[in-house]
């Protein structure tokens, strides 16, 4: 099977005379040596892909990381410096104008982040902008962005401006404009972007459930691993203008390629970005080393415990005691319990939560959180993990944050 | 104390600029005959026109206009202030003064906006034209009529030229940051559909400047009006030339009333024009709509016939 979209040894470097910084780059220097170098910004390096046809193939990586740029190179927005890139096996960079605008205008369609709805049309006539550039007559034009409008289901809305619309129905108008064209390629440049959280998941299920029917070969660019997974067939993880790995969501989440992958994932898991600390919270009560046994068991009746955290001068966790083991002593009626403290279950305040929560699972008491001196900075109960991994469920509020 | 005089020779800036006006009379006559008898000519049949008209007739029309493309106040007052000129004797001075600074402008613009849109297409000839406009706009408007007089000598003529040098700037300045402010994002959208130079400017980039381009007309309309005034020293006629009179003759009375039929003209036009493109709802907007309305019902009709 040939490849719908394919890059071969792709590379696109910013700005005039770059012949000098393309050297550098064959030489194996880093984007940075060539920026201090030349001061031209490498925005592609070296990347190779193919892309079979009914894909959606998801572009995922932070800002900067040359997502827009490659996807750019696909329809001739930008031209590559150095490489190729092949729609239906035809390279892009070698077309002239007549042929590159004749690309653009039949076999690729594109949906920006911010719209891109000219203000002063209706939403029939931003839908039916690329048909008028191709020189479709009016009423027919008129006719299939009202049917487009209607996959999309906006048909109440064709003669309103697009100020009128929401975000959601913003993107809906752009992505009707696109597939209005009928082309068998669509660029989706951070489609959701620019929609808060709800209606982002709605539009995601509704591109999936439209491609089923549609079939198109997608090119998806984003900064959400969530809806990365959610919608790649295949997914390609940038960074510094070059791709880590490609491959579908099970195997870039169960074989990541290689450390950077492996933190990418996990920076969208809520365990990366709450640590123990942020999670633990100040016992109802504690002891103190110097403190009697009578006041411990005092302590552990008041509040219903079995057992306290036992600590030293400032703050210094020293460990923990048990009520079984205080019962005797306080019937030989000793004073000192320093004889029966025992290890505590500790954690780091910076370990991170899918960590803690092996940790946890493993210890039947509390798990105390003590930073790099020792000091006693809190505990994590069982109750509050739990809670918390189902909030995370609950809404992405908490890995955003 | 006496300053000490700066010993070198003084430069001839001047003397060069006399020598090429000169150069241009001497080689290019015959161009500068022919734009002096076209604009004669178009000025001379445009104001024969509209002065053939009785006044009435031409109130009430522009009334309509007025009323069209602003609203009903406008054109009320704008109908009263006319009739006021008319009834103040200066109805044919005014016909010429509006002559005059309409064809002006029409060819303000028809150089301006082009060389604002150039400039947007080239780095260098927005740099290059940056320094002659701000040379343009600041020079004192009379410097103009000394080599408007020496290549079209007096008349109408020269008036027309030194209104268009002054009236210029605005137009470019104005289309090239209208276009200049359009969203990128825009473009590469025209772009990435398909459309070629043409397109991108003609669907995107001008629509959507319009705003900032009607300004620039507007700025146009009322640079032109001031410098009519002045072209009638050497000989444009119109409204302006009564303001001469009434100045060398120290004619209070007779300066009030001109200077108040440039005002009128001023405000009436500014009114005009100020309104397009500005997305305002107007009564000829409201018109358009209901016939687009109209066409849609009918066009239902015959779908559901089908």
């Amino acid at each position: 099977m040939t490849a719908k979209i394919e890059a071969k040894n792709l590379v696109k470097i910013y700005g005039e005379n770059t012949d000098k910084a393309l050297e550098l780059f064959n030489q194996g220097l880093s984007r940075s040596e060539i920026i201090q170098e030349t001061g031209l910004t490498v925005g592609v390096a070296g990347v190779n892909f193919e892309i079979a046809e009914g894909e959606i193939f998801v572009i995922i990586g932070l800002s900067g990381s040359g997502k827009s740029t490659l996807l750019r190179c696909i329809n001739g927005l930008l031209m590559p410096t150095s490489g190729s890139l092949l729609v239906d096996g035809k390279a892009v960079e070698k077309l002239n104008e007549e042929q590159l605008r004749k690309l653009r205008g039949e076999e690729i369609s594109m949906v920006f982040q911010h719209f891109a709805l000219l203000p002063n049309r209706t939403i029939t006539d931003n839908v039916a902008f690329g048909l008028e550039l191709r020189g479709v007559p009016y009423e027919k034009r008129r006719e299939r962005a009202q049917k487009a409008l209607v996959s999309v289901g906006l048909e109440e809305w064709k003669d309103k401006l697009p100020e009128e619309l929401s975000g959601g129905m913003k993107q809906r108008v752009g992505l009707a404009r696109a597939l209005v064209m009928e082309s068998g390629i669509l660029l989706m440049d951070e489609p959701f972007g620019a929609l808060d959280a709800l209606i982002r998941a709605e539009m995601q299920e509704e591109l999936v459930s439209l491609q089923r029917e549609i079939k198109k070969t997608v090119v998806f660019v984003t900064h959400d691993l969530d809806e990365a997974l959610r919608l790649g067939d295949r997914i390609a993880i940038m960074r510094d203008g070059a791709i880590e790995q490609i491959g579908t969501a099970d195997e870039i989440l169960s074989d990541p390629a290689n450390d950077y992958v492996d933190r990418f994932i996990q920076g969208v898991d809520v365990s990366k970005i709450l640590d123990a600390r942020s999670i633990s919270k100040w016992p109802r009560e504690l002891v103190r080393d110097t403190e009697s046994v009578s006041v411990a068991l005092h302590r552990m009746k008041k509040t219903d415990t079995d057992y306290l955290f036992v600590l030293g001068p400032r703050y210094k966790l020293v460990g923990m005691v048990m009520k079984e083991d205080l019962l005797p002593l306080a019937q030989k009626r000793e004073k000192n319990f320093n004889d029966v403290i025992k290890e505590a279950n500790t954690v780091s305040a910076d370990t991170i939560m899918r960590d803690v929560y092996s940790e946890l699972r493993n210890a039947e008491k509390d798990v105390a959180v003590i930073d790099e001196n020792g000091r006693f900075l809190g505990v994590i109960t069982h109750s509050v993990l739990l809670m918390t991994l189902d909030e995370r469920k609950g809404g992405d509020g908490i890995a955003e944050s | 104390m006496v300053l000490p005089s700066l010993e070198l020779p003084k430069l001839p800036l001047g003397d060069a600029i006399e020598w090429f006006v000169r150069w241009l009379i001497k080689n290019l006559e015959v161009i500068f005959d022919i734009i002096r008898e076209v604009l004669n000519a178009i000025t001379g049949a445009f104001s024969d026109g509209l002065l053939w008209v009785h006044p009435v007739f031409l109130i009430v029309i522009f009334g309509l206009l007025i009323w069209l493309i602003t609203g009903k106040l406008t054109a009320l007052l704008s109908v009263l202030g006319l009739a006021l000129v008319w009834n103040m004797g200066l109805w044919p001075q005014l016909v010429n003064t509006l002559v005059l600074v309409v064809v002006a402008v029409v060819i303000a613009l028809l150089i301006g906006i082009p060389t604002g849109i150039l400039m947007t297409r080239s780095q260098k000839l927005e740099g290059a034209m940056r320094p002659v406009l701000d040379f343009m706009q600041t020079m004192p408007p009379f410097v103009y009529l000394i080599p408007a007089v020496m290549l079209f000598g007096i008349g109408v003529v020269p008036g027309l030229f030194a209104t268009v040098i002054f009236a210029i700037p605005p137009p470019v300045r104005l289309t090239y940051l209208g276009i200049t402010q359009v969203p990128q994002e825009m473009k590469e959208m025209a772009i990435a559909f398909g459309a070629n130079d043409r397109q991108v400017l003609t669907k995107v980039e001008l629509p959507l400047s319009l705003p900032s381009i009607m300004a620039g007309v507007n700025q146009c309309i009322m640079l032109g009006i001031s410098m009519v005034v002045i072209a009638s020293m050497i000989g444009a006629g119109g409204l302006g030339e009564v303001v001469m009179r009434s100045v060398s003759r120290l004619d209070l009375s007779l300066g009030f009333e001109s200077g108040l039929a440039i005002v009128i003209l001023a405000m009436v036009l500014d009114r005009m024009s100020r309104n397009v493109g500005s997305g305002k709802k107007t009564p000829l907007s409201r018109i358009i709509e209901k016939y687009n309305n109209y066409r849609k019902q009918k066009q239902e009709k015959i779908e559901e016939a089908a």
